[in-house]
């Protein structure tokens, strides 16, 4: 059996506030296996960024472990053995998009040619061949995404971390950024954790979907999503039954309740 | 989108045309005497004649506001250079640059012409310099601690040094500010040189020049030096003006207000 993307053992995290301490995550077990999408969705509060952290190395878990293809978070980090994309593009304004999808490359010493090459690859893989020498403010904010997109993929990480990288873009690029996202999950075979808190883009994306509940941050239930593999997910599956019945599972978990047919359809939980 | 920038040019213009206008008409028309205000095309008979001594006037007072410029920059960038990374230096120095922040500064001129000597120019570039520095300083500082908290953890995610964090976030991100700074530094540089040139020192420069035709009752030939003042500072505004723009033509503008004082 090949190791494990990710795996949480008994992880909390808990923050420092005046006059005491916030727990944000709490006895969180958790699997990704190589080449899964799994989401992490839940209301605001839940620790389902904050869990994206500790996988990330970006904060550190009060206690528990969290290891990313078997060693610890801060060496897979170290290691570059993950892409990550967050809500903001945070695309560096006086760099070119190819400049801004060759960076973690230049950081790390890649050499000059081999950089050119793969940013090339990149901007074909997003369909931004055109732009490279755009300024990220001359991009729409889908676009930008589809840039920061490119350059969590930079390195050809098996292991993509995303922090609700479609939550600011409307609802129809929303769907057409994630048709992508399948397509390059299907291309690049890497393992994804995916922030959201969109049911039916986790339920469209994902292999599993765990769902959190909030204060303190637990997982409450883990849906698998029976849709196929990723890579034969089209737009067609948006319409299709099966699709709304995982949609509704997912809704019954984050409520604890089963609800109405008619209301599953209902988009956010926000 | 271009009739729009043609309105932000023709309209000002056609205003300030409008203005000259009345004004020559007002001296004509009620006959003022010069001592009072004379007439625009006055003033620019008196400045195209003059212009020789005008700008030798302009030269000298627009060289101290110029070095003082330059020595004020640098100082203040290194200074909130230092204050940025070394939180001990931002504390020793916070008080100093919040003192310099509210004293007049002219006021210091005929200190320092005692310090400096009556003949030289160095006190007048020393009070520009300081008048330079704390908007420049500020400004900086606020740039180098502007860095978002997204590229904040992307570089983290990048396992990148600190020095390459500087480098590829800290410092192009703060360029603006830094431009921001020396825009609004570069009129201060101007008006401190000139305005301390009233409080001693050499007879030579822009101020003493309109001290000197006013007291002679030559008064077309003061607003001639006036006038030369008023270009000196706006060729200053304008250069520095058109660097930030440089500087900032793909960065949106800094969010936040520039800081002009403490």
């Amino acid at each position: 059996m090949t190791t494990p993307a990710v795996t949480a053992s008994s992880v909390s995290k808990s923050f420092a506030v005046k006059g005491g301490s916030v727990s944000a995550l709490e006895g969180i077990d958790l699997e990704v296996a190589a080449g899964e999408f799994v989401s992490l969705i839940g209301p605001s509060g839940c620790g389902k960024s904050t869990l994206l952290r500790l996988i990330a190395d970006l904060d550190q878990p009060t206690s528990g472990t969290v290891t990313v293809f078997g060693k610890t978070a801060r060496q897979a980090r170290i290691d570059q053995n993950y892409g990550i994309a967050f809500q903001q593009a945070g695309l560096l304004a006086w760099r070119t998009v190819g400049q801004n999808i060759e960076l973690p490359l230049e950081l790390h010493r890649v050499a000059k040619p081999t950089r050119r090459a793969r940013v090339a690859e990149l901007l074909d893989l997003v369909g931004l061949t055109d732009f490279a020498d755009r300024y990220p403010e001359q991009l729409s904010g889908g676009m930008q995404q589809r840039v920061a997109i490119a350059r969590s993929l930079a390195e050809s990480p098996e292991l993509l971390l995303m922090d609700e990288p479609f939550g600011a873009l409307d609802e129809m690029t929303r769907e057409r950024m994630q048709n992508e996202l399948v397509r390059i999950k299907h291309e690049t075979g890497a393992a994804v954790v995916f922030v959201t808190h969109s049911i039916p883009e986790a339920v469209f994306l994902s292999d599993r979907v765990v769902v959190m509940s909030p204060r303190p941050g637990r997982i409450q239930e883990v849906v698998p999503v029976r849709l196929g593999a990723t890579g034969e997910r089209d737009e067609n599956l948006r319409e299709a039954t099966n699709f709304f019945s995982t949609v509704r599972a997912v809704r019954e978990a984050l409520h604890g309740v089963p609800v109405a047919e008619s209301a599953a359809r209902g988009v956010d939980i926000r | 989108m271009r009739s729009l920038r043609a309105r932000a040019i023709v309209a000002p213009a056609a205003f300030g045309i409008a203005v000259l206008v009345l004004w020559q008409l007002a001296v004509v028309v009620f006959n003022i005497q010069p001592f009072v205000l004379p007439s625009p095309v006055n003033i620019g008979v008196q400045f195209a004649q003059d212009l020789p001594i005008v700008w030798d006037g302009m030269i000298i007072t627009g060289t101290n506001a110029l070095i003082g410029f330059v020595l004020g920059a640098l100082a203040a960038v290194v200074a909130a250079a230092l204050a940025a990374s070394l939180r001990f230096f931002d504390q020793l120095t916070q008080p100093i640059v919040t003192v310099a922040g509210v004293i007049p500064i002219i006021a210091l001129a005929p200190v320092l012409y005692t310090m400096f000597g009556a003949g030289a120019e160095t006190s007048r570039q020393v009070v520009a310099a300081i008048a330079v520095f704390v908007p420049v300083y500020l400004n900086t500082l606020r740039g180098l601690r502007q860095v978002k908290p997204v590229h904040r953890d992307l570089m983290r995610a990048y396992a990148a040094s600190r020095w390459q964090a500087t480098r590829t976030v800290t410092l192009p991100g703060a360029l603006p500010f830094v431009f921001t700074g020396l825009r609004i530094a570069s009129s201060l540089a101007v008006i401190s040189a000139l305005i301390s040139e009233d409080f001693g020192g050499p007879i030579d420069g822009l101020a003493p020049s309109i001290s000197s035709a006013a007291a002679y009752s030559n008064y077309t030939l003061a607003y001639a030096f006036v006038l030369g003042a008023i270009l000196l500072g706006l060729t200053f505004y304008i250069v520095t003006l058109a660097l930030e723009k440089l500087a900032t033509r793909h960065s949106p503008l800094p969010n936040e207000r520039p800081v002009v004082r403490t």
